[in-house]
């Protein structure tokens, strides 16, 4: 479903990217992990195009995305791409966030988009929150929004850059339950995470980035008990043990 | 000295007065129709990724704010007259509207900026385009920031309006000064037409300061 082909990247000198290749079949759950500026971010930020990329290919559901004639928009309509801080449209409620894309963008009437979009809310708990603003939310409650927010379009995959690292720990659960639910409905998703726990228990694959290069890439039960590489035994042994 | 005050004057020739208040209304109100367009247009050009447009709309705001309004005035209706006649009425308001046009344009360019990337981001990632995200997303958010500078833009535009007189222009200010030259009550002429500006302005403060209330209203 994801393809990624030698994907390099420099901000100037700094190589951010090097020599990235990895591929996510159809339903697969990754998790990136790995210290900070390893680059996680910004290769799940390069695979609906939000960075561009210097060389390389990023094919997903068969589109290349960094191909210049690719409608760009239209792929975008595919991946749904969830932020860390959340980003949703603070003048609108919970509701329009979810319908003003599907809308505006897929010519969905507002009674279609809405019919969806209050399945979606109420699906992730929020079926009494359709009016209410973003500033009115929870972090949590905020979060579960942009989710459906992105599914509302029907992607094929949803992309998640550190959903759950803005949040306060007591609302960690409610969001990572909707990624999970997410997950046994056969999603394909890469996550940014730092939730180990979260990683090891629904992915099918750990990649694990130091320095803009893929160490490692290992299902969860070996990598957690038993990495091959120095650098990932480094890592767990400090976010494993504290 | 002995001055003797007559305020009948302003009673007497309340007509005028009220004429003149429309006109300067009218006037007023068509070069802000117009000028909006135009900020908002060179506003987005002044970020724009295309390096023409871009100069084009620095150009046009800093040419805007570095010639007085009084010149641009007389520039429009003696210079530009010669060759191409607007007349004192549209060449008012095209000299309004494109002078206040390069001031909004700046505060709409800041209103824009001050929009966190991360809602460019979000609206482009759900597969709206550059422009669908500005017009859905990013104006909207934009529009609310830069109200209170745009009321105060509005307020000078109604009384930059005043100038006008100059190139003939038939305002509030013209027919006062018409009613001055012959009724010779400078001081209650002058005081009741600056009072009519004031009221003007402030009334159009307190709207916008409601419009203002009731967009916030809604968030947070």
């Amino acid at each position: 479903m994801i393809s990624i082909k030698n994907v390099n990247k420099s901000f100037g000198n700094h190589h951010v990217l090097t020599d990235i290749n990895l591929e996510v079949p159809k339903s697969n759950v990754v998790a990136l992990i790995g210290p900070s500026g390893a680059g996680k971010s910004t290769l799940i930020r390069t695979i609906n195009a939000l960075e561009e990329i210097d060389t390389g290919e990023i094919i997903v559901d068969g589109i290349s995305i960094h191909d210049k004639k690719t409608d760009i928009n239209k792929a975008r309509t595919n991946i749904g791409f969830v932020f860390q801080s959340f980003n949703l449209y603070p003048f609108l409620s919970a509701l329009e966030n979810v319908t003003i894309a599907p809308m505006k963008v897929k010519g969905l009437s507002k009674a279609e988009a809405e019919k969806r979009g209050k399945e979606l809310l109420t699906s992730l708990g929020l079926g009494d929150k359709f009016d209410a603003y973003p500033g009115r939310l929870s972090g949590g409650q905020q979060q579960r929004v942009a989710i459906a927010r992105a599914l509302a379009m029907d992607p094929q995959v949803m992309l998640f850059d550190e959903p759950t690292s803005a949040l306060d720990p007591e609302m960690v659960k409610e969001v990572l339950d909707a990624i999970r639910q997410l997950a046994n409905d056969g999603m394909t998703m890469v996550v940014v995470t730092h939730e180990m726990g979260f990683a090891k228990e629904i992915c099918d694959q750990i990649v694990f980035m130091a320095e803009g290069k893929i160490v490692e890439v290992a299902p969860p039960e070996k990598f957690f008990t038993n990495p091959d590489s120095k650098r990932a035994q480094d890592f767990l042994s400090v976010v494993l043990n504290h | 000295m002995d001055i003797q005050l007559d305020w009948s004057v302003i009673p007497n020739n309340m007509d005028v007065f009220i004429q003149g208040a429309l006109l300067t209304l009218e006037i007023s109100a068509i070069s802000l129709l117009l000028s909006i367009p135009l900020g908002v247009i060179f506003g987005i050009g002044r970020i724009s990724r295309n390096p023409v447009i871009r100069f084009i709309s620095s150009a046009y705001v800093e040419i805007m704010r570095g010639v007085p309004l009084l010149v641009l005035l007389m520039w429009i209706y003696f210079g530009l007259g010669q060759f191409f006649s607007l007349g004192s009425y549209w060449g008012s308001i095209v000299g309004l509207a494109t002078f206040s046009g390069a001031f909004l344009a700046e505060i709409v360019r800041s209103g824009i900026q001050a929009v966190p990337k991360g809602q460019m981001e979000a609206a482009r990632s759900a597969g709206m385009s550059n422009f669908q995200a500005m017009r859905y997303i990013i104006l909207p958010q934009a529009f609310r920031r830069i109200l209170p500078p745009m009321a105060s833009q509005f307020i000078i535009l109604i009384k930059d309006s005043s100038l006008i007189s100059v190139i003939a222009g038939v305002d509030l200010t013209l027919k006062a000064k018409n009613l001055a030259a012959t009724s010779f009550r400078y001081i209650e002429i002058w005081t009741f037409v600056a009072l009519v500006y004031f009221i003007m302005t402030f009334s159009l403060s307190l709207i916008i300061r409601q419009i203002e209330k009731r967009m916030l209203k809604n968030e947070q």
